[in-house]
């Protein structure tokens, strides 16, 4: 219903488009006089007077609409069975939502009765945003149909309306960006709650296995995280140890030394390194590198176990390769040519110009994409979960397995969960603290850049 | 230019014979032959495009730096030809300082930038050696007096002239014995070039120089001799006077008197 109804809405301003067009054409030529604004621009401002104060109601009514339905839902269950109890109530309306889906058969009068009810709620919803939508999209049409003259300014109004919608996407992408951190935060706090928050952060002994029910037999669960942040900042350190040596020279060589036609070629070959799913990587670190490291380490004498630490921090630092030689590519390349000319003009080896001119001119950009590479870095999931290992080993052995902050977010959200349980709360903790680290990251890096941006021009 | 010519090559400092210079299939430069005394200003002048600039970067061998620009024909500098395989190139450079268009000091302190080039060749053997080198080079380009109590401020921290002048102090800091400047003043208000011309005027004593200028006036005013370039062929060579009130080419005569340019 509602879809043929936006479908229609499209179809509306589109042929309003061309009869703004038409309109203002005949108006010219009755009239005799010059237009202020082109033909298009007529036609554009009466086509997005219609369209667009619709779609934002329709959009604003989607998001909002299922609350106000399940809460006429509740209030409905809750007059007609006085007894239950909050919990009760909420386990019933998600039984009736998912019996008007169809998962769940209608087994009883009652049940019928909640589902109509639910059903017909939903009805009148679509029915009135569609009759209020295009209530709203005649009288803008008309109102915009009103002011269209030969004179009329329908150039800087639709470049206004086009400023505004900019302005609403980008509103939605922040709204949305503080309301994940928003959710975070509460959450987060409710951990708290149950564990203290220098237990968290100072513990040294991970094991979030808590009894769900009573009859289950489990330990009391600890939620130490030092551990997991060490297995995260091991294999980091190794990723980063691979990445930023290779990474940076290949981007030195790339920009000083390669002649253009090799750099046409390796260039896009190293953004294909980026272009790779992690999940690729991740098989690849668990299947190939880590069998690969253990043989190679019993062969001289080392017990590596087969996931680690190396393994996971290897293909790690493989993946960030690129990120870190593009980045710094750029950086170089935009350090002016007249520096490199001064350099050499004095005599200069074209390594010591790179190591005394071009390299600490670069430095602030460098040093933003290796704090970039980081984050991306402790924030990676897939390499992790699949070649460093699930057990929080409390370890600076690179040979060992070690668990890693993402892996723990992972396992802890897997499977049936209890969404108000100290283990499943953890999972946001672990989020929140990763968030917060990967953030500081970014603004020392944004900040970097900032501070020494301009020495060179 | 049949008098400067002919006399007896030895004593040049920089003979070019038949130089040319392609960028790509483009020819940039015609069979320049160019002789340039010691301790001298010779200016190169003409208008935009002509290959003065070109001209002057195949002296240190700039050129290098940039892809597809070939450099054919032979450049003597002390009887030394610069083009050949045995030539160390930044020997070379070291002996011939440049002094680029626009201010280019690195982003790096005054005293750093001074010192850079007496450190990679190793000039100075202890500190006060190398603080010796730097404040004679920073003397000799005029420009102590504006920072020495300022030594560790950013070369950038300088107005346009005082920066051009500490590219000029970096430069006879690895003791050179040509300058090449190209176009020096360009980018500097009218009294900043003032300042320059006098130090050029002063630096002659010690240096041969090479200056490519846009300015006819400049040219007269600071140079011995000129070389008037159009579209990538030498037009006419000789004693700058000579050049400016009795040009031989009708083409030089255009030039000076406005006609072209």
């Amino acid at each position: 219903m509602l879809t043929i109804y936006l479908i229609i809405l499209l179809g509306l301003s589109f042929v309003s488009y061309f009869y703004g067009k038409r309109l203002i054409r005949r108006r010219v030529y009755e009239q005799k006089v010059s237009q202020h604004s082109r033909d298009s621009y007529h036609g554009l401002y009466l086509s997005l007077y219609l369209i667009i104060p619709s779609i934002i109601l329709t959009l604003i009514w989607l998001a909002s609409s299922p609350n106000i339905i399940d809460s006429l839902l509740k209030s409905k269950i809750k007059n007609s069975l006085p007894d239950l109890s909050l919990g009760e109530i909420n386990i019933l309306k998600s039984k009736v939502i998912s019996a008007y889906d169809g998962i769940l058969p209608v087994d009883s009068e009652q049940m019928k009765m909640f589902v109509d009810f639910y059903n017909s709620a939903n009805i009148i919803s679509t029915n009135f945003i569609i009759i209020i939508s295009a209530l709203v999209s005649v009288s803008f049409f008309l109102f915009a149909l009103n002011r269209i003259r030969v004179r009329f300014n329908a150039r800087s109004k639709v470049e206004n309306i086009l400023k505004f919608s900019m302005i609403l996407a980008s509103c939605v992408a922040i709204i949305t960006t503080i309301g994940i951190v928003l959710s975070l935060i509460i959450e987060t706090i409710e951990f708290f709650k149950i564990i203290k928050i220098t237990d968290f952060l100072f513990g040294l002994q991970w094991s979030p296995q808590i009894a769900l029910r009573e009859d289950q037999v489990a330990g009391e669960g600890l939620f130490g995280a030092i551990p997991i942040f060490i297995g995260t900042i091991l294999i980091t350190l190794i990723a980063m140890f691979i990445a930023v040596p290779i990474g940076l020279l290949s981007a030195i060589y790339l920009s000083e030394y390669s002649k253009p036609k090799i750099r046409a070629i390796a260039k896009p070959m190293l953004e294909v390194l980026a272009g790779i799913p992690t999940v690729v990587y991740g098989f690849f670190a668990a299947l190939t590198v880590a069998p690969f490291l253990r043989n190679s380490g019993a062969s001289v004498g080392l017990s590596l176990s087969s996931e680690s630490a190396l393994a996971a921090g290897l293909v790690m630092g493989i993946m960030i390769i690129p990120l870190i030689s593009s980045l710094s590519d750029d950086v170089i390349n935009a350090v002016p040519q007249s520096l490199r000319e001064g350099s050499a003009a004095l005599g200069s080896t074209q390594s010591e110009t790179v190591k005394l001119v071009i390299l600490p001119a670069a430095l602030p950009g460098i040093v933003s994409a290796i704090l970039l590479a980081l984050s991306r870095a402790i924030g990676e999931t897939m390499i992790v979960v699949m070649a460093a290992g699930v057990a929080a080993n409390l370890t600076f052995n690179p040979f060992e397995s070690v668990t890693a902050v993402t892996v723990q977010i992972v396992v802890l959200l897997i499977g049936d969960q209890e969404f108000d349980s100290a283990k499943t709360l953890a999972a946001f903790a672990l989020g929140f603290t990763l968030f917060i680290i990967t953030l500081l990251l970014n603004v020392l890096s944004i900040y970097i850049v900032r501070k020494y941006r301009e020495q060179y021009d | 230019m049949k008098d400067v010519g002919s006399m007896i090559p030895n004593q040049y400092k920089i003979t070019t014979s038949n130089v040319n210079v392609d960028y790509g299939n483009k020819r940039a430069l015609h069979d320049i032959n160019l002789q340039i005394e010691e301790k001298e200003v010779t200016a190169l002048i003409g208008p935009s495009g002509c290959g003065k600039s070109t001209f002057i970067r195949c002296l240190n061998r700039m050129n290098d730096l940039i892809e597809g620009c070939k450099v054919e024909g032979k450049i003597m500098i002390d009887e030394v030809d610069i083009n050949s395989p045995d030539t160390d190139i930044v020997e070379l450079r070291a002996r011939i300082g440049m002094v680029f268009q626009k201010p280019n000091p690195f982003p790096k302190s005054i005293y750093d930038n001074v010192a850079y080039g007496p450190r990679i060749h190793g000039l100075a053997k202890s500190n006060e050696d190398l603080d010796n080198i730097v404040t004679k080079s920073l003397k000799r380009a005029g420009l102590w007096n504006e920072v020495e109590d300022r030594l560790d401020a950013s070369g950038l921290s300088l107005s346009g002239g005082q920066q051009q002048r500490l590219c000029i102090a970096r430069a006879i800091a690895v003791n050179p014995d040509i300058l090449l400047m190209d176009e020096p003043c360009s980018a500097l208000d009218p009294i900043a070039t003032a300042v320059i011309e006098e130090l050029i005027n002063e630096l002659k004593e010690r240096y041969t120089i090479v200056i490519v200028t846009h300015s006819m006036q400049q040219a007269a005013r600071l140079s011995e001799k000129t070389a008037y370039f159009h579209l990538g062929k030498m037009i006419e060579y000789d004693i700058t006077s000579n050049i400016f009130t009795n040009p031989k080419h009708e083409m030089t005569e255009a030039y000076i008197s406005g006609r072209i340019g």
